[in-house]
């Protein structure tokens, strides 16, 4: 049995994914890239201000790879650490690496650094489009604690792969942001079952928002990401047709706010109350076909 | 400024923007030639239903007038905080609407965003940052979240930000921060059509947005990591 990848840190997390011992990072902590915002405010900085990037191989190939540290500020992307990720992007478009490996585990903007984060991640999601649009496979791995949300949640699913864990959170806004708008009537955060069957990984693979589902594994993640390396879907027009076709018809499936047992009920899952408890190839099992991913092209 | 003023500032009568909801769609005659406009208004809370329907006005002109400039006009609070929403993953619905005013800039639709009221983090994400430049009205808004709530979020003193907001154009709203960031590439004052004009004779689409921002002072050090993680 392995250990937890939502346990790792970002960069045991990294090392568990890639070859072993392949990583070669670029401005690592020792060069003290450091956010010019934090100390005004008299909050510690970090050294990579949390995220680690550079360049690996995996399963011999070269990749470029980032994985961002949930323990600081949340993962949230300021102006250096939206920079490092948006550099990586821009130098995969120059080098042309095999794939762009994205660990995420971020809360979106970090709100210390307001504005420049929210310029930062558009600058990130323009230069992984760009990345994508030339051909290079872009992956992303959610497995880390605490999600991957807010604008990162949305640059996430501009990838080619989306891969996560049954214990993974991928959405927009917290449950916790939702409440303290509309009630614990709308979103009960403390209901850790609703929040999960919201928006985890069973559920965004039962509706087609992730490309592949995996155990709370290192072993997982990588065997997932190696299968990604295969798998790049431009995005044309009749792939972006296609896929507004069926968003729209998912939201047409739950135009009176149910919740996701019935969601899913509706969209043609069997036994849809036993899926919280099922195991992630159980899971995997029960997607209908109409909500496999269509615009990415899959494997 | 509301949308039937703008367009007519832009436009004249030159124009059949209708809103529906919080919803602005249509096609105007500019300089001659026919514009897209697609957008928002109402401070709209940009749900599962409202980017999509965006994201389809933006297929419809890839699909039926190749080339056809693109005018967004972006006027939201930011993604609608809704658990019905998260449900049907809002996160892909915005991920979508980008990825098609992508796929237009790549087809060589020119795309001009224009900040005509006010714009929030996630709503804006996908519309006006996504655009070849975004532009502004010079009373309009632009943040993130309002000082309060952010000193309430991390937990630090409302008056700290507030002083530090008139030094550093990171931690206060405003537009002017965002033209000194490089978020913004211009103001459109006094004669609307001159900066639309602009902005569409403009074809550079590259995002320039941190060399600008390092050019006006707003953002020192964006550039220079970019620069050095290529050179690392």
């Amino acid at each position: 049995m392995n250990a937890s990848f939502a346990e790792l840190s970002a960069r045991e997390r990294l090392a568990a994914v890639v070859d072993a011992g392949s990583f070669h990072e670029w401005l690592p902590p020792s060069e003290r890239v450091m956010s010019p915002h934090l100390a005004q405010l008299g909050v510690p900085a970090a050294f990579d201000d949390g995220v680690a990037i550079g360049r690996a191989t995996l399963a011999g190939r070269v990749i470029f790879v980032a994985a961002q540290e949930g323990e600081f500020m949340g993962g949230g992307v300021g102006e250096v650490h939206g920079a490092k990720l948006a550099g990586l992007l821009r130098r995969a478009l120059r080098d042309r690496p095999a794939a762009v490996v994205l660990l995420a585990e971020s809360g979106g903007v970090r709100l210390h650094e307001a504005n420049a984060g929210l310029i930062a991640v558009s600058e990130v999601m323009r230069a992984l489009l760009d990345v994508r649009a030339a051909g290079i496979p872009t992956i992303v791995l959610i497995g880390g604690a605490n999600g991957c949300f807010g604008g990162m949640g949305i640059v996430a699913r501009c990838a080619d792969t989306v891969v996560m864990s049954d214990i993974a959170r991928h959405a927009m806004s917290g449950p916790e942001v939702i409440e303290s708008a509309h009630g614990a009537g709308e979103f009960d955060s403390r209901d850790r079952a609703l929040v999960w069957r919201t928006t985890g990984g069973k559920h965004r693979w039962l509706t087609g928002d992730c490309d592949e589902l995996v155990e709370d594994d290192p072993d997982a993640f990588r065997a997932a990401a190696i299968a990604a390396l295969a798998a790049h879907g431009p995005l044309t027009l009749a792939a972006l047709q296609q896929e507004s076709a069926l968003l729209q018809r998912r939201a047409d499936v739950d135009g009176d706010n149910a919740d996701a047992f019935e969601l899913w009920s509706r969209l043609g899952v069997d036994d849809a109350r036993a899926v919280p408890d099922l195991d992630a190839d159980a899971v995997r099992a029960r997607r209908p076909v109409a909500m496999a991913p269509l615009a990415t092209g899959g494997a | 400024m509301d949308w039937p003023t703008l367009a007519t500032r832009l436009f004249g009568d030159a124009h059949a923007i209708v809103a529906d909801g919080d919803f602005l769609g249509g096609t105007a005659t500019f300089d001659g030639a026919a514009i897209a406009v697609v957008g928002t208004t109402n401070h709209a809370a940009v749900g599962v239903e409202l980017a999509l329907r965006q994201a389809r006005a933006i297929l419809a002109t890839i699909a039926e007038h190749p080339g056809r400039p693109l005018l967004l006009l972006v006027d939201t609070q930011g993604q609608k905080l809704r658990r019905r929403d998260e449900l049907l993953g809002i996160h892909r619905a915005m991920a979508h609407l980008g990825c098609c005013l992508d796929l237009a800039r790549r087809e060589g639709h020119p795309v001009v965003g224009l900040v005509y009221d006010q714009a929030l983090s996630g709503g804006f994400i996908t519309s006006g940052l996504m655009a070849d430049a975004c532009h502004a009205l010079p009373e309009a808004e632009i943040r993130v979240m309002r000082v309060p709530a952010m000193a309430r979020v991390t937990k630090l003193a409302e008056e700290l930000l507030e002083s530090l907001s008139r030094t550093n154009p990171v931690f206060a709203p405003g537009v002017a921060n965002y033209v000194a960031m490089g978020g913004v590439r211009s103001l459109w004052e006094g004669d609307l059509a001159a900066g639309l004009r602009a902005a569409l004779a403009d074809r550079d689409t590259a995002d320039r947005r941190a060399e600008e921002g390092a050019r006006r002072g707003g953002r020192r050090v964006a550039s220079d990591v970019m620069r050095r993680v290529l050179e690392a």
